[in-house]
């Protein structure tokens, strides 16, 4: 949560990307901020839900809060509205006619692109979209840059009347670095002026839009060939010449002090003319740009000669260890020498240590359950839940996209052949997840009569990004009580049967078991919603801890299939059955300090070793 | 041109401090004036995956990020992770480390297995190891929070500036936010200072 509120102006202060672009938000006098939250972007609005005299939501998904920052444009007042890369996805509906109505108030949106694939499900580019939707894009390189840049597309945006894109990127993000920070400026809306001919987009008035468009786009290539944020930084090492934008560019300037730089920060509309000149001042020109090749493919169209991606990779970081072997090679030099560009100990082998589910989590009961389950097809979405199609539970079979798990479970029922026609169908999908993308995939399910059984995990929180409020546990951004949405009326309402419905509790293994048995049978639409909230949320209370009698462990295992990081095997035995077959003995011990007596390794233990820790004595830390 | 950029890479798993202690390390830089960046490489980190917390400082600090073979230090929060990462130090130099092992399920369920002995390991590949246990340190003083500040307490006379600096960047954080722990605070850094300066003592003896 950012601490630059309170900061007065001229305050030189560590900030992370996120945090300077909140702060330059508050001082462009933005009315409206919105978004939905999606790592790498979630922290500017959680920021800016901080600073005082800014409306700042949570909206159920990117579309919507798009959609909110867009008509506060429209009447005039500054409007700011971010979300990570697939979130435009799912905005880009909007966005894509919003170019031809133009706006009042400047609007500014920020679109995060994971770089690197730190927690998404693909690595798209963004840049793309002021290619397709005739957007101006402001590229920052640090978080200085994010705060000066922001504010700087404010003033385009109303100058141009355009929506303005801010390209950030995970290492601008979550980077902290010093940032000098400046005054609010309050900002006076016009309001809203009635102009069907401009804010009702029907054929006949999009038609007489689109060449103001093309108009635009000219004026806005002119801007960026005048631009200051297009640059050039001379440099005494000739042979090659860098043109390059975001963070790509403090990693050429590190890799290559003294080579010339053409840096662009206005990246779109490209400046061709100042492209062309700096392209004349060097032996070879190399575009350097994370991910896509877009500003090489559009300048070797307009006839400028250059390199890209033809050495450089089109995928994750372009870091100083990446693009210094691949020019080395280029200038037909040896593997860059020196501690700098090498790695002269090799990496050690050393095992995996994926992200896992909490202690306690209430979808570990879901996946334990899950994975006793067998003959079943489980379409899978996206949140901490994704965690379960790995070990130890490996109950999850797809996962795309925001909501696709109500789709995709209903194609494979649909779609399925004989070889699948024994097959159970089942979705997993997250409260959140359910009311940005999923509510209309369970109505298709509904309408078409489909065959599947739906988990709705309601664990009160968007949790995967750090535990967001929704309006499914009835708290706004700032923690001030908000309408709670009940699950159970609101797919009743999607028309589910009422007797296909059940809130269970997902910490009580039997009847959670009964109950996805008994509707996986039934070939109709059926939910079952579990209630318990995360564990990282203030709705959570821990309960007693529980410990192993370790004479009554009989080493059978069941407990670590839960899948909890408190239990932990302290010894293996090889044993053989009655049956004659061999099998592994697992004795455990649990983190009684970390655990907090969900019991639900208590249920499937078989001796009934585990017990409530006895807490007179100091809790147990294990030492492995 | 001379690279004055002091690299120092912080690691550890989720919900051990990583973040946090290295978020104390830049504040004791940028007190002295240093430009600073500091970047994590923490893939959903929250739910116990790894965690690199990377800090650059010096006059000016281009990209965030350490590259391979050019870290002037390594402060590891836990035995295994320390291996992970040391291949990112200059040769030979220093791992200050934690001998805790946070054990993931998949070790636990037997897919994979814990390395032996992880000093050992990193000693083969030449770096220098300072060992220590600093949740037995902390549980001492009896507060296993206190950790966080034994590990950078350890790293304290291995900087490019006084330890008192980045002591004073601890209990300024702590004078601001829980002023009744500066002293035990205090008493945790000069433990994690003393032991990693014990075992130096125990290799020049030896």
């Amino acid at each position: 949560m950012s601490s630059a509120m309170p900061a007065p102006a001229q305050s030189r202060m560590l900030l992370s990307g996120n945090d300077a672009v909140a702060r330059a938000v508050w001082e462009s006098g933005v009315k409206v901020a919105a978004a939905y939250p999606g790592t790498p972007a979630t922290e500017m609005l959680e920021a800016i839900s901080t600073y005082p005299d800014v409306y700042a939501e949570w909206s159920v998904n990117e579309k919507v809060s798009l959609e909110v920052a867009i008509g506060a444009a429209y009447s005039g007042s500054r409007a700011f509205c971010s979300m990570k890369h697939v979130g435009m996805n799912v905005a880009s509906d909007a966005l894509m006619t919003l170019t031809l109505t133009g706006v009042i108030g400047g609007l500014v949106i920020a679109i995060a692109d994971d770089v690197g694939l730190s927690s998404s499900q693909n690595e798209q580019d963004s840049r793309y979209w002021g290619r397709f939707g005739h957007l101006p894009i402001f590229e920052p390189a640090d978080s200085q840059e994010a705060y000066d840049m922001t504010k700087a597309a404010f003033e385009v945006s109303e100058r141009f009347q355009v929506p303005v894109i801010l390209r950030m990127t995970t290492r601008i993000c979550h980077v902290k670095a010093m940032c000098t920070v400046g005054e609010r400026v309050p900002h006076e809306a016009t309001g809203f002026k009635k102009d069907p001919a401009r804010w009702v987009m029907t054929p006949a008035g999009a038609g007489k839009r689109i060449p103001l468009m093309f108009e635009r786009d000219a004026q806005l290539r002119a801007e960026s060939e005048a631009s200051a944020w297009n640059v050039t930084e001379a440099g005494s090492d000739r042979r090659i010449g860098y043109l390059t934008s975001g963070p790509a560019w403090m990693h050429v300037r590190e890799a290559f002090p003294n080579a010339p730089v053409l840096k662009l920060g206005m990246a779109y509309p490209l400046p061709i003319e100042k492209i062309k000149a700096f392209a004349a001042t060097v032996d070879e020109l190399v575009v350097v740009e994370e991910t896509e090749p877009l500003i090489e493919t559009e300048i070797k169209a307009a006839g400028v000669a250059c390199i890209g991606k033809d050495i450089l990779p089109r995928q994750g970081e372009l870091a100083p260890a990446v693009i210094a072997p691949a020019i080395a090679k280029l200038l037909g030099e040896p593997a860059p020498q020196g501690a700098a560009k090498t790695i002269p100990i090799a990496p050690a082998q050393v095992f995996p240590r994926p992200p896992t589910m909490c202690v306690a989590c209430p979808h570990l009961g879901v996946y334990y359950t899950l994975s006793q389950i067998k003959n079943t097809y489980i379409a899978g979405d996206i949140g901490c839940y994704t965690l379960g199609a790995g070990h130890p539970w490996n109950a999850l079979d797809t996962t795309i996209s925001m909501g696709a798990s109500m789709g995709i479970a209903l194609g494979l029922d649909k779609g399925r052949s004989d070889a699948d026609k024994d097959k159970r169908i089942l979705a997993v999908i997250g409260d959140s997840t359910f009311m940005h993308m999923g509510m209309q995939g369970l109505l298709d399910m509904v309408y078409n009569g489909g065959n599947v059984t739906v988990m709705l995990l309601d664990n009160r929180a968007v949790g995967m990004t750090g535990g967001q409020n929704n309006p499914g546990n009835g708290r706004d951004i700032h923690g001030q009580p908000a309408p709670r949405i009940d699950f159970a009326k609101l797919v009743e309402g999607l028309g589910v049967k009422k007797e296909r419905i059940h809130v269970v509790n997902p910490y009580e293994l039997p009847k959670l078991f009964k109950t996805i048995r008994e509707e996986i049978k039934i070939p109709e639409v059926s939910v079952i919603i579990t209630d318990q909230p995360c564990v990282l949320v203030q709705d959570y209370v821990k309960q007693h801890p529980v410990e192993v009698i370790d004479d009554k462990c009989t080493g059978c295992g069941n407990c670590v299939e839960v899948g909890c990081p408190a239990i932990h095997v302290m010894r293996r035995e090889k044993a053989v059955k009655p049956s004659g077959k061999e099998v592994e003995l697992q004795f455990v011990q649990i983190e009684t300090a970390a655990c907090t007596g969900c019991n639900l390794c208590v249920q499937p233990c078989a001796p009934g070793a585990i017990v409530p820790a006895d807490t007179s004595k100091p809790l147990r830390l294990i030492k492995h | 041109m001379e690279n004055q950029v002091t690299n120092i890479l912080v690691v550890g798993i989720g919900g051990q401090g990583v973040m946090t202690a290295t978020e104390i390390l830049a504040e004791a830089a940028i007190a002295l004036g240093q430009d600073v960046k500091k970047t994590e490489v923490a893939g959903m980190a929250q739910r116990g995956g790894v965690v690199s917390s990377h800090l650059r400082f010096g006059p000016k600090v281009l990209s965030p990020q350490i590259t391979c073979g050019t870290a002037d230090l390594l402060l590891a929060f836990e035995s295994a992770e320390a291996l992970r990462w040391c291949h990112y130090l200059k040769p030979g130099a220093l791992v200050l480390m934690n001998t805790a092992k946070l054990v993931p399920p998949v070790v636990n369920i037997g897919l994979y297995d814990y390395p032996a002995d992880p000093v050992e390991e990193i000693r083969k590949r030449g770096f220098e190891v300072r060992a220590f246990d600093a949740m037995e340190i902390a549980m001492s003083l009896g507060e296993i929070k206190l950790g966080n500040t034994v590990m950078l307490g350890a790293l304290g006379d291995h900087l490019p500036f006084p330890a008192e600096n980045l002591l004073d960047a601890i209990v300024k954080r702590f004078s601001a936010r829980k002023p009744a722990l500066v002293e035990l605070n205090r008493k945790a850094f000069a433990a994690g200072r003393a032991a990693a300066a014990s075992q130096q003592n125990q290799k020049e003896a030896a």
